[in-house]
């Protein structure tokens, strides 16, 4: 527990410090944040529950276009300032723009946990590939409904609004920082919380197998629905976050981008490890790294670099980083291994 | 909104003919889908870039002054390799396992698949134009391309032809033991390792035919893809697997559909009605299976 605590210190001080340690890569450690945050909510179902979603996906993207439109809605019409593109006829005050942040993203992250919770009972009684096919169906039917849909600004963009003249040039990265990397505190503090009881036992329980799960006398559904709720929850604010970053949303390309974002989510649970709990965390951190340097290195290659790293970590690498740190030192992880099974394991090698 | 459908019933021929034509193609790559769903229990999300890619190889030879109708001959011949490397490469290292992870290997071919394209070819709609003019019924009030006409007639050959192929050869004999029961087939002496292959090949070879057909009736880009792998899922769903007469039902009425859909709501929503119908399908399939559980108990 004491070491446990130094850590936690320890990296709590490195994140509050990194945009003073590193103000070049500010834009770039809040979308490491917001990524972390997508990966570490994708692994409540994906890694706990094994119900395998690219449909996350919905969640971060409603969560964008929700803050946005809360944020210009709140006090400018809504339809005019998506005709003229934003920025020019109607300009936030800092007041404005605070607020409205604020209550957008409120609104971003209760939207989807209610949307969530709606359409679970309907999706979640799905099994297996047919849950994992649906869903990507519905991430993809998002943004091409919402690449028809005019007040949102269609297929020409939403311009979200621009940070406001606050005096500094440094202030824009560095709320977005904080503000993702407090959200990223606030997920780890309430996944951590969860995984520590007996709700993430129920998870495993319906993973390893409902219908177990169900006779033994767990409500599955119930809980199915909880944790996809969870996962939507902080999904939609990482999505309002990611809104107001990138400064400019786009139905297919940005908001429910399932492609890439959809599938960005599942791959760095999957690198990490699924179903642990710092798993994703080391997932997207070194994906992101990996990204990055493609993108600046290798521009135009990077999505054929990823289609390759999907396959190869899939095929190669299914248990991730934590799942071969596991098999290497079981000691670690509390596991206690008879030496005799280690031995008969070392010659059946 | 466009409510004429409903007052010209011309409109209605007209987007229930077109729907017919293009869901004999829909279903052309659904039945690939289901032999190697049903075979080696893969689902494969690249099924839609293999189709684009068949496409581009009737477009190349447009290009080149060959007539594209020759792709139908050329195309499936390429795509067969290129499913067998496929096949070698990748989907034989995920057969036996979890189906989530064939899904996410195909879904990394079929990224891979659509940037490889999108640097050949470049990221323009193209069309090999056949030159096929076009054919007026009802005193010229229905216009259907003969090209749409000469597709599905193809189309129709070639299921037609690998149904036969499946039911006559030894391999077609070796690839449905082998999907009733894979174990009980290696014991009799079947290569199961040749006919997963060959399955894939065929599978391949299926979506060129399909996608040189594409290319001439209507346009490919390297994007397009993941629409026609869902379409032929959907197909696949509701048809259930080995039944080919629900094969060509449900891609006829899936293109009927679709027709009406782009008539009714606008071009725009048509993919998005697409995966809105699959959504629909699967949960509506979920609760019918549920009330047969509860059922059991």
């Amino acid at each position: 527990m004491n070491k446990n605590f130094i850590l936690y210190a320890a990296i709590l001080i490195f994140g509050l410090a990194a945009p003073f340690l590193f103000p070049a890569f500010k834009v770039q450690l809040s979308i490491l944040c917001v990524l972390i945050v997508l990966a570490t909510t994708w692994n409540i179902q994906g890694g706990e529950m094994g119900y395998n979603s690219f449909g996350n996906i919905l969640f971060y993207g409603l969560g964008m276009y929700l803050c946005a439109s809360v944020q210009v809605g709140m006090f400018f019409p809504l339809a005019e300032w998506t005709e003229s593109g934003g920025e020019k006829t109607f300009v936030h005050t800092p007041t404005q723009f605070f607020q409205g942040m604020a209550v957008g993203l409120v609104v971003a992250a209760v939207v989807p946990t209610i949307v969530a919770g709606l359409i679970g009972y309907s999706i979640l009684g799905l099994r297996g590939h047919y849950f994992a096919i649906c869903t990507l169906g519905l991430g993809v039917a998002a943004g091409e409904i919402s690449g028809g849909i005019e007040i949102i600004g269609a297929g020409q963009g939403f311009t979200t609004p621009p940070f406001p003249n606050v005096g500094s040039l440094e202030a824009r990265g560095e709320f977005f920082y904080f503000l993702s990397f407090f959200t990223l505190v606030l997920t780890f503090i309430a996944v951590r919380s969860i995984y520590s009881t007996r709700f993430k036992l129920i998870l495993n329980a319906i993973r390893d197998n409902e219908d177990k799960a169900e006779a033994m006398g767990i409500e599955t559904m119930k809980y199915k629905i909880i944790g996809w709720m969870i996962s939507a929850f902080f999904c939609g604010l990482a999505g309002g976050i990611m809104g107001g970053l990138v400064g400019y949303i786009d139905s297919t390309d940005v908001a429910f981008d399932g492609r890439e974002m959809g599938v960005f989510m599942v791959l760095m649970a999957i690198l990490g490890g699924k179903g642990t709990l710092w798993g994703p965390i080391i997932g997207a951190t070194i994906f992101h790294i990996f990204k990055e340097g493609f993108w600046t290195f290798f521009l135009g290659w990077q999505y054929v670099a990823l289609g390759v790293l999907i396959v190869v970590i899939v095929i190669y690498f299914p248990e991730g980083i934590m799942g071969w740190l596991r098999e290497k030192y079981p000691e670690r992880f509390g596991e206690v291994v008879d030496e005799k099974d280690r031995k008969a394991q070392v010659e059946l090698k | 909104m466009d409510f004429l459908v409903f007052q010209y019933p011309m409109i209605t021929l007209q987007a229930c003919l077109d729907g017919i034509l293009l869901g004999v193609l829909f279903a052309l790559i659904a039945y690939g889908m289901a032999l190697q769903w049903g075979v080696m229990n893969i689902i494969n999300i690249a099924q839609g870039d293999l189709v684009i890619l068949g496409g581009y190889i009737a477009y190349f030879m447009y290009l080149y002054g060959i007539h594209p109708a020759w792709g139908v001959i050329v195309a499936p011949v390429i795509m067969y390799f290129v499913g067998i490397a496929i096949y070698k490469l990748v989907i034989n290292k995920v057969v036996d396992r979890d189906l989530f992870i064939s899904i996410l290997a195909t879904f990394g071919i079929s990224i891979l698949f659509m940037q490889l394209m999108n640097f050949a070819f470049g990221a323009d709609v193209v069309l090999a134009n056949s030159g096929y003019g076009t054919t007026m019924l009802f005193d010229n009030n229905v216009v259907l391309p003969n090209s749409k006409i000469f597709s599905a007639f193809i189309s129709i050959v070639f299921a037609v032809c690998l149904v036969i192929y499946m039911k006559k050869s030894k391999l077609g004999r070796a690839i449905r033991a082998t999907a009733q029961n894979a174990r009980a087939a290696k014991i009799l002496g079947v290569n199961t390792e040749k006919v997963y292959a060959a399955t894939f090949g065929i599978n391949a070879a299926l979506c060129g035919v399909a996608g040189a057909l594409i290319s001439i009736t209507f346009t490919i880009h390297p994007y397009m893809g993941l629409p026609y792998t869902i379409r032929s899922f959907m197909i696949v769903i509701v048809a259930g697997l080995g039944n080919l007469p629900g094969v060509a039902m449900s891609g006829m009425g899936l293109g009927v559909f679709e027709e009406f859909a782009d008539y009714i709501l606008g071009t725009e929503f048509r993919i998005g009605s697409v995966f809105l119908l699959l959504v629909l399908i699967l949960v509506y399939r979920r609760f019918k299976l549920s009330r047969k559980r509860e059922y059991l108990k």
